[in-house]
């Protein structure tokens, strides 16, 4: 399991810091969007890997804590989640207007006269 | 004596949040409404920033530090807003700052487009916040808050030049904050925890695998503060964004990179202090490095700057350089010279991208270049006209305005730019040579003296460009509200010379504060939760 988690992110980092690199807006965004779910998956796998175990104990109650999962790095996923979602957004629309108002989806705002 | 509420440390941060939610609510049409109310939460945040710091400095509190756990969370578990002198100090810068370029909006930028007085506001929260805080997750979602809020802000007045320079400002934060979120997975791996006393506590401890993970955690954490703080080669988005910027918007991005030199340096020196056990002292070269190379790159940078933005930009490379490096040198004496360097240098790079707003309208293309070709074909003058020219007030506010600038960011006597240097370099000399070699010290004291040079190179180009050269200048138009912040600052910038003694010490209490590491652990972690026989 933790080859696979481990693998997966890297996958995801590899493409990610690929796309963000390119030219295109699109591409960026993408970038950021495979960045951000590697950057989730990693906070996640911090609590330890495991299954079948609940992250949640009842009050007052005296329990082994090597049966619960680790709540906290949920709980920070689920934020880095939604803040990474709500930039992201905002990231879209810049976007859309930059590609409206400048007429090209290059990053620069302007096309390269040589290459492209 | 005065009523100490507990909860008064949440006020900066609640007051912007209400109100920046109020104002959503209202029409655009209700301008002036809308101006009274960022105007009146901004004002209280003032009086507030100014309770706390009287709070701090009257002994009221235990180790002269106030505690808050939000939700009645015992320290390591729950969230903790921590006020100390130092956070009552840039809690004071801010909401000073944040008045100024206010009042400054009021004439122009914030009729220009939607929503500014919202995300003004959720832009004070975001710094109050992250300012105040005392866990690291915490401090990422205010750093969020306050760079959501900045994008907006950047685009405000929306243009060509604005949008461009938002794809980069955006990219790059984004990217920056995907580096905080890894570095508080790394440090929470190590140390399972996130509140700055407890990892104070614990790094001591580790052993030497999670010690590793820790480091790497927090050098990863430093790229992306550094990145906020435009430590060379992570500032490059820098000069694009200010000039870009909206004045008021560029004032206020000022202070943000000094959030990001506050982070580090109340982070570093309370993780990596001499309490740190294997860890004391990790990354201060590469701080000391690094601030060195921005403070080269910021001195170079303004030599070949012509536009009065890109000067500011550069400007402020230079003085987050300086701090850095100051930062890094690690030498405790230094810290209350570096703090007063801190608040002149905002105070005076905010005002003079103000100035440039109203220089830019004396500033017509046709002059700029007529002011080129004269230097390059020394153009006889008409000397008779010349004669008995009368000065209008507002051009000879605008030349006073920007010689006290010049004067402040320069370094040069007597304004408090000269008292801040000044006491960086005697801090220098005096230092032990337990710090750094000797060699390092005058390496410092030369890019200090080398970038105070460019400054004032970089500085009467544009002056005498703006000021001397000037021909058929439409007669120029200030509004009192776009003269008053100015003026303000300028004047704080004087009066910080006169209160110079009373103002080191303060600041040498503040730097004495975060140097008391264990006291700090004790304060945070024994911090009693409220029980109902008190009472909330």
């Amino acid at each position: 399991m933790e080859l696979t988690i481990a693998l997966s992110i890297g996958v995801l980092f590899g493409s990610g810091i690929w796309l963000i690199l390119r030219p295109r807006s699109f591409q960026v965004i993408t970038g950021l969007l495979l960045l951000s779910y590697a950057v989730n998956l990693f906070i996640f796998i911090t609590g330890r890997l495991s299954v079948n175990k609940p992250p949640l104990i009842v009050q007052g109650e005296v329990v082994d804590p090597s049966l619960y999962a680790d709540p906290l790095p949920q709980a920070l996923v689920l934020t880095a989640i939604v803040i990474g979602f709500a930039t992201t957004a905002l990231y879209l629309v810049v976007l859309l207007g930059s590609r409206g108002l400048t007429g090209t989806d290059h990053v620069d705002g302007k096309e390269r006269d040589s290459e492209e | 004596m005065m009523y100490l509420n507990p909860h008064l440390i949440m006020l900066p941060i609640l007051l912007p949040l209400i109100a920046g939610a109020l104002m959503v609510l209202i029409n655009e049409r209700h301008h002036r409404l809308k101006f009274l109310i960022n105007l009146f939460s901004t004002a209280v945040m003032l009086l507030t920033a100014i309770q706390l710091l009287m709070q701090a400095e009257s002994g009221l509190w235990p180790a002269d530090m106030a505690v808050y756990l939000a939700a009645n969370w015992s320290a390591p578990f729950g969230i903790v807003l921590v006020a100390d002198r130092l956070a009552a100090i840039m809690l004071l810068l801010t909401a000073t700052l944040g008045t100024a370029t206010l009042v400054f909006s009021y004439s122009r930028w914030s009729k220009t487009g939607v929503h500014f007085h919202t995300l003004f506001q959720l832009l004070l929260m975001g710094i109050n916040g992250a300012i105040l805080t005392a866990d690291l997750f915490n401090l990422f979602v205010f750093f969020e808050v306050m760079l959501a809020a900045s994008y907006g802000l950047l685009l405000h007045g929306y243009n060509i030049s604005r949008i461009r320079a938002g794809m980069q400002y955006i990219v790059v934060n984004l990217v920056a904050s995907l580096f905080f979120l890894i570095g508080i997975a790394l440090v929470y791996a190590a140390t399972g925890t996130l509140n700055f006393a407890d990892l104070a506590l614990k790094i001591a401890t580790l052993d030497s695998t999670d010690r590793f993970i820790l480091q790497t955690g927090a050098a990863i954490l430093a790229v992306a503060f550094l990145t906020k703080s435009a430590m060379w080669p992570l500032g490059f988005w820098l000069p694009v964004t200010y000039s870009a910027a909206c004045a008021p918007v560029a004032a206020m991005l000022v202070l943000l990179t000094k959030i990001g030199v506050y982070v580090i340096l109340r982070l570093w020196w309370l993780l990596f202090s001499e309490h740190a056990g294997a860890s004391a002292g990790f990354g201060g070269s590469v701080l000391l490095c690094g601030g060195l190379l921005t403070l080269a790159f910021g001195a170079v940078g303004l030599l070949a700057s012509q536009e009065p933005r890109r000067i500011a930009s550069f400007s402020a490379v230079i003085s987050s350089g300086t701090l850095l490096a100051l930062i890094g040198y690690g030498d405790a004496t230094l810290l209350s010279s570096a703090l007063f360097y801190l608040i002149s240098s905002t105070l005076a790079v905010a005002a003079f991208i103000m100035l440039t707003e109203l220089t830019d309208r004396i500033y017509t293309p046709a002059a700029s270049v007529l002011a080129l070709s004269m230097e390059a074909f020394a153009v006889e003058e008409d000397t008779q006209q010349s004669a008995g020219v009368v000065i209008p007030a507002a051009m000879a506010f605008l030349g006073l305005a920007f010689a006290a600038c010049a004067l402040i960011m320069a370094g040069l006597p007597p304004l408090s730019g000269f008292v801040a240097k000044f006491s960086i370099l005697h801090g220098l000399l005096d230092s032990g040579a337990a710090h750094a070699p000797l060699w390092v010290r005058w390496i410092i004291l030369t890019l200090l003296l080398v970038a105070g040079l460019s400054a004032i190179i970089a500085l009467m180009r544009f002056g005498v460009r703006t000021f001397w050269t000037l021909y058929n200048s439409a007669p120029l138009r200030l509004h009192p509200t776009e003269a008053l912040p100015i003026l303000a600052i300028l004047l704080l910038g004087v009066s910080m010379v006169f209160t110079a003694g009373p103002l080191f010490n303060l600041l040498s209490r503040a730097s004495t504060d975060l140097q008391q590491t264990p006291a700090y652990i004790e304060r945070v972690l024994q911090h009693p939760v409220v029980t109902t026989q008190e009472g909330l």
